[in-house]
This record gives C-alpha cells, structure tokens and sequence, in this order.
C-alpha cells in the first residue's frame, strides 16, 4: 500500500524550471514597469467622471434633428465603400496573382508580398491622413485609403487561394498547348471565383465599416460628419450618428453574412 | 451516317441557360448600375483627381531621405505604443472572461444574463476603436489612458464573441460525465470547460494583441496617445522626412508584433 | 441495493421510451442489459443518477429516494455511482491524473480542484487503482494521447474514484475492438467482484454479456422482456428481445388498453 506516491503536481507548462521562473518574473517586471511609468494625470482622471456625466447628459436624447446631414454622410460612406471595393478588387486580383509562390517568378513574387506587406502594415487612418495631405480633403482621399485597404486583405487572401489550387488542372492546358492567357481563365479563374466572389462582399462591408473611420481624419462620409459634432460638442448628433453607424453595420454584417452563406 | 450535331440538332453550345445568363446579367447589370452611381454623384474635384498622381510623386519626394535625427524620441513613443497594446489586451481578456460565459448559451444562468452578455458583445464590436477613442479623449482628455480604455472597449466584444462561440462549441460529454461524478457547477467549468476553451483563449488573445498594435498606432490622430501623435505632429508642421521615419518605425513594429505573434502562436498551440 | 419501481421516461409528448419498469439490482452481482437501440436501455441508465429526468416512478439507493433530491443533495448521491461511457468522457487536454481525479470533485473544495491540491490519500488511491487496471505510467500524460482501450480504463479509474455504491456502463465496449473490449468487460467483472460493487452494464454484444455477467435484463421498447442468468437466454428468447417492430409493441400495447 505504502509503495504508491502520495503526491503530485501537474506537469508544468515550460519544462525548464529557469527559463519557467525567468518567464513568470520578466511578465511580472513588465507589468510593474508599465504601470508604474505609464503618463496617467490622475487628477484629470477624476474630472473625467464628472465630464463623462456632462457628456452623456448631452447626449440623450439623441438628436435626429439635421438627419439631411446624416443621410448625406452615409450616402457619402456608401459612395466610398463601393467605390474604394471595386477598385481595390480589380488592383487585388494581378498583385494576388503576382504573390502567389506558384504561379509568379521569384523577383514578381517578391514584390507582390511587399505590396501587400505595407498595404496591411497601416491602419487605414494613417493611409487616410496622408491621402488628404496629398490630394486634399474629401471623399476622393477616402477611396483611395480604402483601395489600399482592400488590396491588403483581399489581395492576401487571394493569393492563398491561388498558392492552394490544384495545379493538375494548368498542367492539362499546358500540355494541351493552351496560351498563357487562356490557361489562366480556363484552369485558374474557376477555381478561384468563388473566393473571389465571398471576399468581395466581405471587403464591401468591411470597407463600410471603415470608411466611418477615416472620415474622423478629413476623408469624408459619416465618419467626418462624426468628427464635426464631437468637436463642436454637439454630443447628442453625435450619439445619433454613432447609433445610426451601429444599426446600419449591423445590418450589412447580417446582409454580407446571408450571403456569403447562400454562396458557399 | 450522321455527325452528332444532325443526331442532336445543333452545332453550338453555350455554358449557360439562357436563365442563368439572364440572372448572371442582371446581378452584373446592378453592380454596374450601382458603381456608376457612386461614380457620378460622389462629391470629387475631378482636377484634383488628375493631378493626384503628381501630388503623390511629389509627397513621397519630399520624404526622402527619411530623418532619423528625432529617432530616440520615435523610438521611446513606439516603446509607449507597445504598452498601450499590451495592457488594453491583458485587461480586456480578464474582462471577456465573465462576458463569454454570460453570452454562451450552455453557461449562461439566465436569460436576462444571455441577452445583457449579447448587447455588451454588439455594443463594444460595432463601434469601431478610433470612435470610442474620440469619448475616452472627451472624457479623460488627451493621452494614454483614454487610449487604454478605447482599446479595451473595442476588444472585450472581439474576445467575448469569439470565446463565447468555442463554449457553445464544446465537446459535452465531458460535461455530462463529471456531472455524473456529483461535481459542482463551479466544478464542472474548471473541469471540463476550461480545459477544452484554453486553445481559443490564448489563439483569440494572440490575434488581438497583433490587431490593438496596428489599432494602437493611430490612436494619437485623435489624442491617445501613442505613434500616432509624433505623425500627426511630423505631417502638421510639413516635416515629410520624420513623417517618412515615423512610418518606417511603424511598419517595422507591425512585422515585428506578426512574427512575435506568430512564434507565440506555435510555442502555447 | 438499487430498486427501481415503476420507472417512466417521456420525452415530449410522444410514446413513453420506459414503460412502467420495475428493476432490483442486489449485492454485488454484474448486470447486462441488452436490447437493440432505442430499447430504452441508456435513458435508464441516465435516470438512475439523474443525467435524464425520469418522468415518474422511484429510484432507491441503499435507503435513498433519488428522484426527489435537488442541488448538493444530488450531487452527494452522484457521488456513490459511478459511470462509465461509450465515448469515455475524459477532458482531452487534461493529463490521466487529472481526469482521474476528477471522481473525486464531489468530495474536493472547488478551490482545491482549481489549484490541483489532492488529498494525500486520493492521489495514493489513484496510483493503486491506476496500476491495477495497467495505466499509472500514464499519470502524467495528456488523456488524448492514450489509445482506445487505455482512455477506457481511464473512465473506469476515474468512476471507481468516487467510491461508488454501485457502478453504471453505457455501452462501455461500443467503440473499442474486439480484443480490447473483452478486456474492459473482464476488468468490469474482476474489479466488482473485487471491490464488492454492482456493476450495471448496457451492452450491445451478446456474446461479452453471456460471458462476463451474472445476469442479463431484455428490455424492448422501454419493458424488460427478459431478467435470468445467462444461461437462461436462448436464441428463441434472443428473437424476442431483437425481433419485433414498434408498431407490434404499440399495437400491443392498444389491445392492452382496451
């Protein structure tokens, strides 16, 4: 009886017990280190409660009362994300194209990563604030931050697709002694569309969502109309703009859901 | 003896009926419809439009080369970016936790408790980070801080959800059998809930963390602190060459934050 | 002892799936209860400790009414039956001690099962049990690294953890092959005889139940047909558990009522 253990302890989740400690110890200095730098102005911190009351008191009821503006910054919302998805597509599909590992030359390969590389890396506001100092406020700097957006994701995704097609197919053609072009609508294009199709309404709504976001920095759509009542602390537009911005991403997450499941 | 198109009774073929050729056309004639739409009543000064690609040309001109001379400052802010990221995380995985179990279905001890869990989970995700930013400013005012909280608001919503989806998706036998063995509810979670939920928890908070870093980034275009707010200052005063700096700096934290994420990724999955 | 009286099991509005059933398990004997699927054989199963409502009758353990009991009340009678499943049951992720431990939750502070803190004497048990059924090399293993046949003897280790007054199986062989299977049903019949324990298996094998048990229980349609020794079951009884249609057990069931 006396032969069987009487204790024991769970395996550790890092075997070594140094590197363990080190690991518990640097997230700890970490978390102390921040909390005890950080630039918090506390006394402000506190004012903040009373502010938040004034705030919110503006804010409720929300005021529907200039809904032409609001109607007129969502066309403006709608505008851009159309536009910015059909553009961006069509940029999409030959720089998916061109990182593809299986499809394009090493040097074109390369390339094409880059493009998507960057065109992730920024936040569409930062894309947002230089497209206005470039080609001045307005919806046109709206477009153009939300082509780069889309371009990021959907190229991306895009080119994994391609790298998964089954090759077999342009192996046939080929031997079959199609051209290059006929090669890729015939043994490239099917395989591929119906990605295709599902990320483009995804991008549309993701780029509605988006383009409330960079109109806050000068690009236009509702985002800036968003903008203008915070800063003249016309809190309660802003509440209704806020909640006109949920309902409506609301509504095209379910219509861009619906379908991108009636597709698959 | 007759050639199969006399045995059929005709020579062409088409891909399409002429039903779906009419439906393809119609979805593609919309498409079209709507696009002109936005093409034609979108508020642009076309001018401004032709010229753009000099004005770009011109722009990425006048940042090169890139001015390093603020570099430390740059790189101390980054530094501060990254904090803002990581403890907005930490914080809004600690607060997810009890939103998951309230939104999923199988946990939830209520209804009322379901539907209070389903309205914090839509209210956080569908406004967006830089919006909640713009309230925490107005209320905390400018800096870190309202950048913390924006962060946390936004991604309490993205963890909740996703957290909630993987309780509702369990295995439930596990569940049945240490209900069987006369554990309580408390029990029965850390048994046989939390062991099976751990894989997403750490997947869903390596992923924001990587999305609060790019987040992070522009939360000084609005006053919270952060990169954001050299950038703006760089681009107000026309200082193109530390603009270009700073966008380098970002650019590298962002690739650094995936690979980071990514080796994080292998190491806990 | 277990006595079951007048046991009925409704799901919805529909046919009742047990039927005014009567059961008394004694001593320490090991039970088949066979039938062919949808007998009723794992909702009874599940009434016993309750994972399924019954809808009215009595169940009584050693002097205990369990139909009645609510919250820990319940749970302290979960505690003294054990149960073992066709699917094992285990939690994937955690290691073999971990899941054998789990029997014991019903007698652990909550805060004690979080920090992993077993008692001396639960841990000690759990190697002894662990190396009678051949699995204490494997304490510290995760459970969905093991095979088959070993996360059974896992799901057994972890049901006589809780000490139990009786033992329940659903289907415990259902998933495992041929030779394996033999295996557990001569670990079930080993270790009751051993722990002095009644042991209450549903089982589809005819065969493993005419080897390996005491006693075998018919049951078609939501009624025990049969309850002998194994001998007792020839096939002209065999054709009366497996054979039949719904329909002729309902229309049965008219010309009784009228």
């Amino acid at each position: 009886m006396s032969d069987h253990p009487e204790t024991w302890s769970r395996p550790p989740f890092i075997a070594n017990p140094w590197l363990r400690w080190a690991v518990y110890l640097g997230v700890l200095a970490y978390v102390v280190w921040v909390l005890a730098t950080i630039p918090v102005d506390w006394a402000r911190v506190v004012e903040g409660v009373e502010r938040a009351g004034r705030i919110f008191g503006g804010a409720i009821p929300p005021s529907f009362e200039r809904s032409g503006l609001l109607i007129d910054g969502f066309l403006e919302s709608i505008k851009i994300a159309v536009l910015a998805t059909a553009g961006g597509v069509a940029l999409s599909i030959p720089i998916a194209f061109m990182a593809a590992r299986n499809v394009a030359p090493m040097p074109v390969f390369y390339l094409g990563r880059a493009i998507i590389i960057v065109a992730r890396s920024f936040h569409p506001v930062i894309v947002a604030i230089i497209f206005v100092k470039a080609v001045g406020f307005g919806p046109f700097a709206g477009v153009l931050t939300l082509v780069v957006y889309s371009v990021g994701f959907v190229a991306k995704m895009l080119a994994e697709r391609i790298e998964e097609i089954d090759f077999g197919q342009v192996e046939a053609l080929r031997a079959a002694g199609a051209p290059y072009f006929s090669t890729l609508f015939y043994a490239i294009f099917p395989q591929i569309m119906p990605r295709q199709i599902g990320l483009t309404i995804y991008q549309l709504d993701s780029n509605l969502r988006a383009s409330a976001v960079v109109g806050i920095v000068g690009a236009g759509g509702i985002g800036a109309t968003l903008a203008n009542a915070f800063g003249r602390y016309d809190y309660d537009f802003a509440l209704a703009i806020t909640i006109v911005i949920v309902a409506v991403i609301l509504v095209s997450e379910g219509v861009s859901g619906y379908i991108r499941k009636r597709l698959a | 003896m007759t050639s199969i198109a006399e045995q059929f009774g005709r020579e062409d073929w088409s891909r399409h009926t002429p039903k779906q050729k009419a439906r393809r056309f119609a979805i593609f004639a919309v498409c079209a419809a709507v696009i002109a739409w936005a093409l034609t009543s979108i508020e642009v000064v076309w001018a401004w439009v032709w010229d753009s690609p000099t004005q770009m040309g011109d722009l990425f001109g006048r940042m090169y080369p890139p001015d390093v001379s603020n570099l430390g400052a740059i790189l101390r802010i980054l530094l501060e970016t990254v904090n803002i990221a990581t403890i907005a995380t930490a914080i809004a995985v600690l607060m997810s936790l009890p939103v998951a179990y309230i939104a999923a279905q199988n946990t939830t001890p209520n209804r009322a408790t379901l539907w209070l869990g389903r309205l914090i989970l839509v209210t956080s995700r569908s406004v967006n980070t830089i919006i909640w930013a713009l309230l925490f400013v107005a209320i905390f005012g400018p800096g870190v801080l309202a950048g913390i909280v924006a962060i946390m608001f936004r991604s309490i919503g993205f963890i909740g959800k996703l957290l909630g989806e993987a309780i509702e998706e369990i295995d439930k036998r596990p569940v049945e059998a240490l209900e069987a063995t006369g554990a309580s509810r408390f029990q029965v979670i850390a048994y046989a809930i939390v062991p099976q939920v751990m894989p997403t928890f750490w997947a869903v908070s390596i992923l924001r963390w990587d999305i609060n870093l790019r987040e992070s980034t522009v939360l000084g275009l609005v006053g919270a602190g952060g990169i954001g707010i050299i950038l703006q200052g760089a681009i107000d005063t026309f200082n193109w060459p530390e603009a270009a700096t700073v966008l380098i700096a970002i650019l590298a934290l962002v690739i650094v934050g995936e690979i980071v994420s990514a080796f994080l990724r292998r190491r806990i999955l | 002892m277990l006595t079951i009286t007048d046991l009925v099991k409704r799901y919805g509005g529909g046919d009742p799936v047990l039927k005014n059933l009567d059961l008394t398990i004694e001593g320490e004997s090991v039970v088949a209860i066979i039938g062919s699927s949808g007998a009723g054989k794992s909702t009874l199963l599940r009434c016993i400790n309750r994972l399924v409502e019954p809808t009215s009758g009595s169940v009584v353990l050693n002097g205990t009414e369990l139909t009645k009991l609510r919250g820990a009340k319940l749970r302290s009678a979960r505690r003294k039956i054990g149960m073992v499943f066709q699917g094992f049951n285990l939690v994937d992720r955690l290691t073999v001690m971990e899941n054998v431990q789990s029997g014991r939750l019903g007698y652990i502070s909550t805060w004690a099962a979080i920090m992993r803190r077993y008692p001396k004497e639960d841990i000690r048990r759990a190697y002894q049990l662990m190396e009678r059924v051949g699995i204490a090399h494997y304490a510290d293993t995760r459970a969905d690294q093991l095979s088959g046949g070993e996360r059974q003897r896992v799901g057994v280790v972890r049901a006589l953890m809780q000490d139990p007054d009786i033992l329940l199986a659903d289907e415990p062989t259902a998933s495992l092959d041929p030779k394996t299977s033999e295996q557990i049903m001569g670990l079930l019949r080993d270790l009751a005889g051993e722990l002095k324990l009644p042991v209450l298996i549903n089982i589809h094998n005819v065969t493993e139940a005419k080897e390996y048990t005491d006693r075998i229980v018919g049951m078609r349609y939501g009624r025990i047909i049969f309850d002998d020794l194994p001998g007792k079951l020839d096939q002209e009884e065999m054709d009366r558990i497996y054979s039949g249609s719904p329909h002729a057990d309902r229309s049965g069931d008219l010309q009784e009522a009228s």
